[in-house]
């Protein structure tokens, strides 16, 4: 169960929504798009195209030949940095991982008609009838939980067919959950009336996801939550949680330091099932930014200080990020450095 | 015997040490009834079986009982009407915020029954956090908690053991309530937090054991241990703050 918290204007969360769902129709997996204030339709049609592979790796292979030139000079000054592993920025092509999309251009119909998805219009479905037991949840909610667990148990994922013979995985979009198009009031009051409704929700749906052949995508809208308790209860129910923040409108969108990049991405839990241990990597500060065409999450690098006062004006801007960054320390950064979906 | 230890966790996972005690009462052959909220059983079947215990093996002969909330949720939700032999589940309190059913459950299948021959029963629970965000209130947690104690550690002189989430500066009161409440009735805390200094890949926490003897009555103070661990992929190493293996 992935989380997403989105930034503030809602444009990079639904970018990295549109790439799970997109990565899905690529691999031939079935999709089940919910929503509530777009028509699922309309989200399908917008999904970024794939990138196709010759083009990327050539694209790729060019930047690593002329990164591994540069290093190839001893330094002089830094000279005891020249024993460290050279940081990459850039993903190596030799690791590859799922798709690379461009951004600018939308995916064919042939595409996404080949495969089978589901979808789920809030606005539609309130308007028909059906009888279920809503355990004092949010109605919406609990039609939606109805409804995925409908198709899980229709298409097989959960195993109930026997004759089934080839296994596909489900993948499940949920959006803007939470918000108050679901008739949830947790985003938009400081005692919403309601409090368990989402938390009800997210259980039973990991259950549901815990039984099938499925994996599932929410993202949440968690800047307008006041209630930081939900926040808490919600991370403790899911697998892996990762907050966006961009930085338009913020002050950080001037500040120098960040000028190569368009917003953060903070990591703050990740799934350990099966073991004892989880995934860990070597660095928590990750950034992201959206190029023309492609949308990349790359280690923060800090541009070097070349401005003639020798402190820097926002040392004390930077010195709360890293405790910031450090406070969730019991998370641990994803292994990938770059998530190409 | 009679004891009732808590498991606390700030800023990090402490469900290793969930894995830890349930293996370790199953070797020693008591029986276990788990009320596994969070995870599946084949999470936690894997996990054992790295640690050297099949808990299939031991629900087939009775001496695990395993409740897993994730799978009765759905039955709950999505079963038929009827319920199976009249029983109300275990988690209508997903509806009716009332724990009685899950208190009924935990001691029928704790109360020993004439052919049993397993050492003391003991009740584990991952994690009690979760039931405050399923719509139960914490004083109902915390009677639940208390009646289990009555019948488990008194009655039956058994020993039960409770993973809950905390955190300092945490906003929910709820659980904040429900945690310190339940850390003055422990005998024995382990608490279980990330370094204050941030992440680091060679020591993943520190643990504080609490000894609460100043519960016994006889005028000493609570004894504190702090240790250091790093957890690898079928054990965890233990040391003194400070020397870690990659220190020394």
């Amino acid at each position: 169960l992935v989380f997403t918290e989105e930034d503030k204007y809602g444009l990079y969360s639904n970018l990295l929504f549109k790439y799970f769902l997109a990565e899905g129709v690529l691999c031939g997996h079935d999709l089940f798009v919910a929503s509530a204030k777009e028509h699922p339709d309309n989200i399908l049609k917008e999904l970024p195209a794939p990138l196709l592979d010759d083009t990327s790796r050539n694209g790729l292979g060019e930047e690593t030949a002329v990164k591994s030139e540069d290093f190839q000079d001893s330094m002089k000054i830094a000279w005891r940095y020249q024993n460290l592993p050279k940081m990459e920025a850039s993903p190596t092509t030799s690791t590859k991982f799922g798709h690379y999309y461009d951004v600018s251009k939308t995916m064919s119909p042939e595409l996404y008609e080949s495969i089978k998805w589901h979808s789920f219009f809030l606005p539609e479905e309130l308007s028909s009838q059906t009888q279920m037991k809503t355990c004092n949840m949010n109605s919406a909610y609990a039609r939606l939980l109805q409804s995925i667990q409908r198709i899980i148990y229709q298409e097989g994922f959960d195993g109930s067919d026997p004759q089934k013979k080839q296994k596909n995985i489900l993948r499940i979009g949920i959006q803007s959950l939470g918000s108050i198009l679901w008739g949830d009031d947790v985003c938009s009051s400081d005692t919403p009336e309601d409090t368990h409704s989402l938390t009800k929700f997210l259980y039973v749906l990991r259950g549901l996801l815990r039984k099938s052949l499925s994996a599932c995508i929410i993202t949440l809208p968690a800047h307008l939550i006041q209630n930081k308790a939900i926040m808490e209860r919600v991370t403790n129910l899911s697998d892996t949680v990762v907050g966006l923040e961009s930085f338009i409108g913020s002050e950080r969108e001037t500040n120098p330091l960040y000028k190569d990049y368009h917003g953060l991405v903070h990591v703050h839990q990740i799934p350990r099932l099966n073991s004892l241990i989880c995934d860990v990597s070597d660095t928590k500060d990750l950034a992201f930014r959206l190029k023309r065409k492609l949308f990349t999450i790359e280690r923060l690098h800090l541009p070097p200080d070349l401005s003639d006062t020798v402190s820097r004006a926002s040392k004390q801007d930077l010195a709360e990020s890293a405790k910031l960054l450090s406070s969730g320390c019991g998370a641990m950064a994803i292994g990938k450095k770059h998530l190409g979906f | 015997q009679g004891k009732f230890t808590l498991l606390r966790d700030t800023r990090t996972d402490g469900s290793f040490l969930v894995h830890h005690f349930l293996s370790f009462y199953l070797r020693a052959g008591c029986k276990v009834c788990f009320v596994a909220l969070l995870q599946s059983f084949s999470h936690y079947n894997i996990v054992a079986q790295k640690l050297g215990v099949s808990l299939t093996a031991a629900k087939e002969r009775g001496q695990l009982v395993f409740f897993e909330g994730l799978k009765s949720c759905l039955d709950l939700l999505f079963g038929e009407e009827e319920e199976q032999s009249g029983q109300p589940s275990p988690l209508q309190f997903i509806s009716t915020s009332d724990l009685k059913a899950l208190f009924d459950f935990v001691r029928t299948s704790l109360t020993p029954s004439g052919s049993d021959s397993w050492k003391g029963p003991v009740l584990l629970v991952d994690d009690l956090s979760i039931l405050l965000s399923l719509g139960t209130t914490p004083v109902a947690v915390l009677d639940f908690i208390h009646y289990c104690r009555v019948v488990v550690c008194s009655q039956l002189q058994g020993n039960i053991v409770v993973l809950v989430h905390s955190n300092e500066d945490s906003e929910d009161e709820e659980n904040e309530l429900v945690v310190n409440s339940l850390c003055h009735h422990s005998d024995l805390i382990l608490w279980v937090e990330g370094l204050a200094t941030g992440f680091c890949k060679d020591v993943h926490g520190e643990i504080k054991i609490i000894k609460r003897l100043s519960l016994e009555l006889t005028g000493e103070q609570d004894h504190v241990q702090i240790y250091q661990y790093k957890i690898q992929d079928k054990n965890v190493t233990f040391f003194a703050r400070g020397l870690s293996a990659a220190v020394l």
